[in-house]
């Protein structure tokens, strides 16, 4: 079964977040993939740049709209994701559980289609 | 405690940041935007690798990261000024920069223009020191706070108005020529020296030693040496750096107290430095011809040390000389200091002790612990305990470090007993 961790992040404490804090946050991250890679169960992860370099498309009666980031009404972002391959959905709510993300905002588990093929 | 990755990081960012902030001032011509957009390409190392691991050439990840945000910045900063100047009336809209040219040039031009701006005249010492530590070092606010037992804000403070004072004045940002370029080096390599010197006994603080201040200071001699390599002063400098440096497991004892230069296991000396510190000697000494100038002569002084293979081997009269020459070109009381140990140990404390006698009035030294040091060891020599004890006494009231306290200290107490 796959996984998508999506790690949701405040962005407004992290622009904050002093390069030491940084560095912490970093060693975290850095264990956490290392645990995951070596038990084998991860298949890819990134993190996502501020929402201030993203946008929001949609269509109001037929026509584009763009509204560009940073989208400052929402507490919480997408901030990165981790793909892992587990065979539970236990499994995966421990891995989950154990991400770093889960301490600093909070982390959503969503359950991949995967189609065969 | 970060885990040991993310020292990684530290380390591979101390390695390139002067390289990537140097690309970035002559990008966006602004020091404090630079730093700005250095930090954040740092800060995106620690959130992708940790996930992605190391990339394969972390110092061009990190330039190329660093250069993109600083077209990302430029094209915004150009598209505000467009849209202020339709606003204005003015029909002229700029074009996109291009920054095909720099795509891979040399960066060497770029460090050295930023080696002498960190360290321009028109900044205060401490803000040069600062300044170096966190533009060409990599250092954070912290790192270099508590590298100089300052608190975090003052350095911040220091580093924000230095770099308020390069805009004020409009330092440009090149390498000086001419007639101005002998002082302007001059007062890099001090910079450079001073930051070896606070790592290599430091001034204050429990330690003895701050290992990693001192190789900040000789990766910064080492990028400088091969950036200016005709200036003898800098392969000297580089030199001096290495042979201290040298000693460094040998200089202090099981319990961190300190070993004196004399009392040194050799064996635990670092001899590829002293090879390189000799390599770098010679280099110096091709430079500089029939020319003796301070740090080639500091440097050779060092070496004697290096090449004698047990302390009583050490050629003291050698040493003696050299100190009276460095006085004709660098006099200082510290200076004479050093020669009284020289002198001492060539032709016997006496010999020492008289010149010592004759400095210690100089008010340069009045608080300076090394001279009642230096001369409760001659007088301990001499069998004058009790005086000797004195002085040692008076040395571990005048010192700020914790380590040489104690062992002055234990100095006097063995005085005290033998008197």
């Amino acid at each position: 079964m796959q996984f998508m961790i999506v790690i949701n992040t405040d962005e407004k404490a992290q622009a904050k977040a002093t390069v030491e804090q940084q560095k912490e946050m970093g060693a975290a991250y850095w264990a956490y993939s290392d645990e995951l890679k070596k038990a084998g169960v991860m298949l890819h992860g990134d993190g996502l740049l501020p929402t201030a370099k993203g946008a929001r498309i949609s269509y109001k009666e037929g026509r584009r709209v763009v509204v560009d980031g940073p989208f400052s009404e929402a507490k919480e972002v997408v901030g990165g994701y981790y793909i892992i391959n587990v065979k539970s959905r236990d499994e995966a709510i421990e891995w989950a559980g154990k991400c770093p993300g889960a301490q600093h905002a909070s982390v959503e588990l969503r359950e991949v289609m995967v189609f065969p093929g | 405690m970060p885990a040991p990755e993310v020292h990684l990081v530290e380390a591979i960012w101390r390695a390139e940041a002067g390289k990537v902030t140097a690309r970035l001032v002559r990008l966006v011509r602004d020091v404090g935007l630079a730093e700005e957009i250095a930090q954040e390409a740092l800060v995106a190392a620690l959130e992708r690798w940790p996930v992605t691991g190391v990339p394969d050439n972390p110092g061009a990840w990190l330039m190329a990261t660093a250069k993109h945000r600083a077209i990302d910045e430029l094209r915004r900063a150009r598209l505000v000024k467009a849209k202020h100047e339709i606003l204005a009336g003015e029909t002229e809209i700029a074009t996109t920069p291009s920054f095909e040219e720099d795509a891979d040039d040399d960066v060497g031009d770029d460090l050295l223009r930023l080696v002498f701006v960190a360290c321009h005249p028109v900044l205060a010492r401490e803000a040069q020191l600062a300044l170096t530590l966190r533009l060409l070092g990599g250092l954070s606010t912290a790192e270099i706070a508590r590298a100089f037992l300052v608190p975090e804000p003052t350095i911040a403070q220091r580093i924000v108005r230095a770099k308020r004072t390069l805009v004020e004045k409009q330092i440009p940002f090149e390498v000086p020529r001419g007639e101005d370029l002998g002082p302007r080096l001059a007062s890099v390599l001090e910079v450079v020296y001073l930051v070896f010197n606070e790592g290599y006994s430091a001034t204050a603080g429990e330690d003895w030693m701050r290992p990693a201040l001192c190789a900040d200071a000789l990766r910064l001699g080492r990028v400088l040496a091969e950036l200016v390599p005709a200036e003898p002063d800098v392969h000297a400098l580089v030199s001096l750096m290495e042979i201290q440096v040298s000693r460094t497991a040998a200089r202090t004892g099981p319990d961190g107290e300190p070993v004196l230069l004399l009392d040194q296991d050799r064996s635990a000396w670092d001899h590829a430095a002293i090879r390189r510190g000799l390599a770098a000697l010679v280099r110096a000494e091709e430079l500089a011809g029939a020319r003796s100038t301070a740090y080639v002569v500091q440097a050779r002084i060092a070496a004697c040390h290096a090449r004698a293979p047990t302390a009583a081997a050490t050629e003291w009269p050698r040493i003696a000389a050299l100190y009276t020459a460095l006085a004709a070109v660098a006099p200082s009381p510290v200076v004479e200091l050093n020669r009284a140990v020289a002198l001492a140990m060539a032709f016997g404390p006496r010999a020492g002790l008289e010149l010592v006698d004759a400095i210690a009035g100089d008010p340069a030294l009045s608080g300076y612990h090394l001279l009642p040091s230096v001369r409760g060891d001659l007088l301990a020599k001499l069998g004058r305990m009790e005086e000797a004890r004195a002085d040692f006494e008076r040395a571990a009231d005048l010192t700020k470090n914790e380590r040489e306290r104690a062992f002055l200290l234990e100095r006097a107490r063995l005085c005290a007993r033998r008197s």
